[in-house]
């Protein structure tokens, strides 16, 4: 064990305490602050263990071959997934990650390495809000509305498979989803259940959101109440730097990784408002990256202005700066709802935000045996009463966990026998 | 494949235009949802840790374009290619070698920048790594004497000296004009050191800007475009200038 890894079991054991005191509480999972638990996930003396790495392969499609690529995506014309097969006969489960994460993310490769030792063919593909699939897969451009997302990502499955199917031995067909990828997953299984493509046995839902727009507000809510102007986004962005440069002057690391940025949480735990701000943040990158790759895609002139065709020469830094202040409801008022509206007319903005929460098939998740759901008590991305929601329409099939903040558990030991219990079974 | 080649052949030219005219650095206009339309110029204005200062940043992104396809059809091939014929042991003794042979420019540098212990531990490191495996093989860092490099660039932002420009440098990637600088700094000193019956050699020739370039590359996890963001060009960019910020302050 690597010196650092002890000391954070001693830390982790000293924050631990009151967990202990209270005795009556099974589930170990170290981090009792939720904010703490989504952005420090799970730390390695409470990891499962798992494979170090999977034999897989990174796998290209051409979905829409006519399409035209702006410029500026020239790198990112075809559609990325990764194949990890299992040597003989194996059920095969497709992963859709979260929010803006693609086949590569740690979470997702997590998720790999869990569902590999559960022996199963992995197939993880990319979110629909990854630009990569907004430029290559989506049949929109504009995410966000989950019927259509769940859409064109049934499609990539279908020409996944069809892609290498013939290479792997495959018994039967599972879906799951972490995050925003899980509230998909629920909507293509009702999907599959209506058409039969694939006719998934088992589905697992980890931490979905159960409104996609309340999750981003609240998101977006944690990044506004700290950051209100620049001057605050520069002080906070020093005030990380400050921290991260200590701890790199503190130790002989050559390189910022992982340890090091438990490090600098040790030596300088930051306060719940930098970890709200840090949260906000991080999704705040992810919906520039979103909002801009649509609106690039789409000429909506959400960022860029209309009839303005960037160049791979340009600076993208002021898009960068202003998609860093612009919130999802900017997105979902300006991009979104007119191109719904064109779709549907007569539908109110509500109308629309009520079709992608999971309330909308709540019958069928009801009903549905094959569903399970693992999720969190203390998830910071559910509003009020959503996840008594959730244990309501799931009944015996929910697995809600008191502590994990959003997706922080997921390489948890207990999460992690539980997923392999799930499939493996 | 051809057609992104041949593309970039002409946005590398159209960048070198820019910059020969000077006239392409303006950024484009910019919608403020719910404000309307502003000058690229005027979000830039207000100061950001994300404005990094790089009066030449069309050409730095062709260059970077460019970098990214070589690193595809060249570097990373022939990086895999000396990992699949190389075996792993050899591999790491090539890495020590290198390693050990950057312990001259750090000791001078820590030199330069009145830092002793750091100048010990270079020579302590060059001494023992060289005396008993000749390089190849990182004794004293298995001795816990872990190496702590120091270039001129370091040594130059010691001292004061600013970023200067941001400089997206073909093949080797990321830097800026006080950086640049001290990587040639650092590569003529050799010349200096080594006799020119070492320099003139065709193995030294080889090694330096054949085999040194490849075990550099083999050693860094990056790939272009995996952060799947469109600003990836902006976050290297401030990554790479507040990493040097740490290495120049410690």
């Amino acid at each position: 064990m690597r010196p650092t890894a002890s000391l954070l079991l001693l830390v982790s054991a000293i924050m631990l305490r009151p967990a202990f005191a209270e005795a009556v509480d099974p589930y170990g999972y170290p981090f009792v602050d939720p904010l703490e638990a989504t952005v420090l996930g799970t730390p390695p003396p409470y990891r499962a263990e798992l494979p170090e790495e999977v034999p897989s392969r990174v796998r290209q499609l051409l979905i829409h071959p006519r399409r035209p690529i702006p410029e500026i995506f020239w790198y990112t014309s075809r559609f990325e997934y990764s194949v990890a097969a299992q040597p003989g006969r194996a059920p095969l489960v497709f992963v859709i990650p979260g929010t803006g994460a693609d086949y590569n993310a740690v979470k997702t490769l997590i998720m790999q390495r869990i569902l590999y030792k559960a022996g199963l063919h992995v197939v993880s593909l990319s979110s629909p809000i990854h630009p990569n699939f907004i430029v290559s897969a989506s049949s929109t451009s504009v995410p966000g509305l989950i019927q259509v997302d769940a859409e064109d990502l049934y499609r990539v499955m279908q020409l996944a498979y069809r892609q290498i199917g013939d290479r792997l031995d495959v018994s039967r067909f599972y879906l799951t989803g972490y995050s925003l990828g899980a509230t998909q997953a629920a909507f293509v299984a009702k999907m599959d259940d209506e058409r039969g493509v694939f006719d998934f046995d088992k589905v697992l839902l980890i931490n979905p959101p159960f409104n996609l727009y309340n999750s981003a507000r609240i998101l977006d809510d944690l990044f506004d109440n700290h950051i209100r102007s620049e001057a605050d986004f520069n002080a906070l962005f020093e005030s990380m730097m400050t921290a991260l440069a200590g701890a790199f002057q503190q130790t002989d690391a050559a390189t910022i990784d992982e340890d090091l940025l438990y490090q600098v949480y040790r030596t300088n735990p930051p306060d719940d408002a930098t970890l709200e701000a840090l949260i906000g943040l991080a999704f705040r990158f992810v919906e520039a990256n979103l909002t801009f790759s649509a609106d690039v895609m789409s000429d909506a002139g959400l960022l860029v202005p209309r009839g303005v065709n960037l160049s791979i020469t340009d600076s993208l830094t002021p898009y960068l700066r202003v998609g860093l202040r612009t919130r999802f409801e900017d997105y979902a008022t300006r991009v979104l709802y007119p191109f719904y509206r064109t779709q549907n007319p007569g539908v109110s903005f509500e109308d629309m935000i009520r079709a992608s929460s999971l309330q909308a098939i709540g019958d069928y998740l009801a009903n549905s045996q094959k569903i399970g759901l693992m999720h969190n008590e203390d998830d910071i991305t559910m509003a009020e009463g959503e996840i008594d929601y959730l244990e309501y329409l799931f009944g015996d099939r929910a697995r809600i966990y008191p502590k994990g903040g959003h997706v922080g558990n997921l390489d948890y030991r207990d999460n992690v026998a539980y997923i392999i219990e799930f499939f493996g079974s | 494949m051809l057609e992104t080649r041949r593309r970039l052949a002409g946005v590398l030219l159209a960048g070198l235009v820019g910059l020969l005219c000077g006239c392409a650095s303006a950024p484009p206009p910019v919608m403020i949802p719910g404000e309307g339309m502003v000058s690229g110029a005027e979000v830039m204005a207000t100061p950001s840790p994300i404005n990094v200062y790089d009066p030449i940043e069309p050409l730095n992104r062709a260059i970077y374009q460019f970098n990214a396809v070589f690193d595809d059809y060249v570097f990373l091939p022939v990086v895999d290619a000396y990992e699949f014929v190389t075996p792993d042991f050899v591999e790491e003794r090539v890495s020590d070698f290198f390693s050990n042979l950057l312990e001259i420019p750090t000791f001078a540098n820590s030199l330069l920048q009145l830092k002793g212990e750091r100048a010990g531990r270079a020579v302590t490191r060059f001494v023992v790594n060289t005396m008993f495996t000749l390089g190849f093989y990182d004794l004293a860092g298995a001795r816990g004497i872990e190496p702590m490099p120091e270039d001129f660039g370091q040594t130059l932002g010691h001292w004061g000296v600013g970023n200067g420009p941001f400089l997206m440098i073909p093949v080797l990637g990321p830097s800026n004009l006080r950086d640049g600088t001290g990587i040639l700094v650092d590569l003529a000193s050799y010349y200096f050191i080594f006799p020119n019956e070492v320099t003139d050699t065709l193995a030294y020739k080889a090694g330096v800007y054949v085999l040194y370039p490849i075990d550099r590359r083999r050693n860094i996890p990056f790939r272009y475009y995996q952060t799947g963001s469109p600003f990836e060009y902006e976050l290297v960019r401030l990554l790479y200038t507040q990493r040097r910020k740490f290495e120049i302050a410690n």
